[in-house]
């Protein structure tokens, strides 16, 4: 699987937003804010035939 | 071969020995942006006088990436053609992680324009070039160096300098003053202004090398190499592209703990360079350590003292912003300032470039920020992000996009500011114009020759134009002005629009039909208001 953008003009604001989100907080908050993340991304994925292939493409190479 | 830094010669300015009569403007700083602000005035038929504490081109190549927008302008100022000839055009640029290539990516020039998205050009080139034209202009441009302006006072209606000479210190009077002086700006210190934002901590090095032997393999194509955790060095990024002449940059990230004193010798710098290009010999040209800032002043305009420019605002050089920037600063004030002076437009039109440069140079601190984040992590969290960013980028084009070396200078959009009139269009109000191929009278030409420099009204549709005082107008039409050479041209614009284009380019109305009322009124809105 090889994903495409989808952020388009929006991907550097995502990125810097997602930073912010970590600015400050310890290793195991971060860990814990990444983890709810996660979750709730693939909630709003909403696909489990698509979530399965971007589990295994994230594995590749790990 | 070293460029030959040829001083320029210092006059005795006539202030020395007799009061001068009243400037209409005065300019602190003959580097490229008080040269091509001179120069703008110029064109528009100001005249100016442009005061620098040196006597010699910028020492060290300094800014080098000149983008599009900016050689469209320089197109206007007479010194675009040069600029291009000499600069290297941008081809390919190739992203690392360590040893291994990301990804590369095509920076070929997009057919249907003069000019390429960026050319590599030392300053001292383009700063030469600029004095060349504004010496051609000197009827025109008065320029002193060796003229260190050291107080200024607002007055009101006028502003008094003193001026530090080798001959002794004088005093001129301007109606306004220009602080084109960079980032150090003496003037915006005077005035006790707060210049704030983000400093970033990690040190830079920056040099020049002269090398006979290109570093990117046995061909001739310019390439841009940008490394994310060099091996050849233990930082966090390194950059390396040409110049003219067989020169080099090389910018490298040293981290925070750096003595940059200790950094910026020889016996520190030569071992670096050749852990990049081995055993090919060079010649060290120029080099710098330094700290990134981001800042910005409130205000660019103080009544009659404007800033132009590093003087107004600084950002970190991921993007080539600062000059770029700087160069459409120049852009926006000249015709506004000119069309004052000239009693053309009310004095409040020059406040309109404090509403569309602040905006400038907010977006471009905004990018170039988040470029400098991005490529010194200042957390363990944001170095994984980073790391794995790049890891998935070999594969997938999503990280790519997200790969932030910098998001290069792109013209300013300035729909929604006070100047512009609202509407839809394919090229929208508040958007720079866009260069297309033409063929006319005078044979093969370029859009951005024939509609900078006044205000236009421009179509390619078969509309009667109305005839309104101080509108040139164009028309690129079979029998028209001039003819679309290759279709590029109704690509971009269509036939069903009719555009108001102000002197800097940037279209500030467009209208469906040719109703001469909307039309006057965008054109009188465009101006500052009515007299």
């Amino acid at each position: 699987m090889i994903l495409q953008d989808k952020l388009g003009e929006d991907g550097d604001s995502f990125y810097n937003a997602l930073m912010d989100a970590h600015d400050g907080l310890s290793e195991a908050r971060s860990h814990a804010l990444n983890a709810r993340l996660v979750l709730m991304l693939a909630n709003e994925v909403g696909d489990f035939a698509r979530l399965k292939d971007i589990l295994e493409a994230a594995c590749e190479d790990l | 071969m070293p460029y030959d830094y040829a001083p320029f010669p210092y006059v005795a300015p006539p202030g020395l020995s007799a009061p001068e009569t009243r400037h209409a403007v005065a300019i602190g700083g003959a580097g490229p942006i008080g040269l091509a602000m001179a120069i703008d005035l110029a064109q528009h038929g100001v005249k100016s006088v442009v005061l620098d504490d040196n006597n010699v081109v910028s020492v060290g190549s300094r800014a080098i990436c000149w983008s599009k927008r900016t050689l469209e302008i320089f197109d206007r100022l007479g010194v675009g053609a040069r600029m291009l000839d000499k600069g290297v055009t941008w081809k390919v640029g190739r992203n690392f992680h360590g040893d291994k290539e990301i990804y590369n990516f095509d920076l070929l020039p997009e057919p249907g324009h003069k000019y390429p998205a960026f050319i590599n050009l030392q300053q001292y080139y383009v700063e030469e070039y600029l004095v060349e034209r504004a010496q051609k202009l000197a009827q025109f441009i008065d320029l002193r160096f060796l003229n260190k302006v050291i107080d200024h006072a607002d007055h009101g209606d006028h502003v008094s300098l003193t001026v530090e000479t080798p001959d002794g210190p004088y005093t001129l009077e301007t109606d306004y003053y220009i602080a084109c002086e960079g980032s150090g700006s003496a003037t915006r210190k005077r005035m006790n202004l707060p210049f704030e934002g983000q400093t970033f901590e990690e040190h830079f090095l920056i040099v020049d090398i002269e090398m006979e032997k290109s570093p990117f393999g046995d061909h001739d194509t310019p390439e841009r190499w940008f490394w994310f955790a060099p091996p050849f060095h233990n930082g966090q990024s390194a950059l390396l592209h040409k110049q003219p002449d067989n020169i080099y940059r090389i910018d490298l990230q040293l981290g925070p703990e750096t003595d940059p004193k200790e950094e910026a010798t020889e016996e520190k710098v030569i071992p670096r360079i050749k852990a990049i290009v081995g055993d090919t010999p060079f010649r060290l040209d120029w080099m710098s350590v330094y700290k990134f800032r981001c800042a910005k002043l409130d205000r660019f305009v103080h009544n009659r003292v404007l800033f132009v420019g590093d003087s107004a605002h600084v950002v970190s050089p991921f993007g080539a912003r600062g000059g770029n920037g700087g160069i459409q600063d120049v852009d926006n004030l000249g015709w506004k300032l000119a069309a004052v002076i000239k009693g053309d437009a009310p004095a409040t039109l020059v406040e309109t470039y404090n509403e569309e440069r602040t905006h400038g140079s907010a977006e471009n601190i905004l990018n170039s920020a988040r470029a400098t984040n991005f490529m010194t992590p200042k957390s363990p969290i944001e170095a994984l992000f980073r790391d794995e960013t790049l890891r998935l980028a070999a594969k997938h084009p999503f990280a790519r996009k997200l790969i932030n070396s910098g998001r290069l200078s792109r013209p300013c959009a300035l729909g929604g500011k006070s100047l512009q009139t609202d509407g839809t269009a394919p090229v929208a109000p508040g958007s720079a114009l866009m260069d297309a191929p033409l063929s006319g009278p005078q044979g093969d030409t370029w859009l951005i020759s024939q509609l900078q420099g006044r205000f236009t009204l421009l179509t390619l549709g078969n509309f009667d134009l109305p005839d309104i005082d101080g509108l040139h107008i164009v028309t690129i039409r079979d029998g028209g002005s001039f003819q679309d050479r290759d279709g590029h041209a109704m690509a971009r614009y269509g036939a069903d629009h009719i555009y108001l284009l102000r002197p800097d380019g940037h279209i500030c109305a467009a209208f469906t039909s040719p109703e001469r009322p909307a039309i006057i009124a965008a054109y009188t809105r465009a101006t500052g208001g009515p007299l």
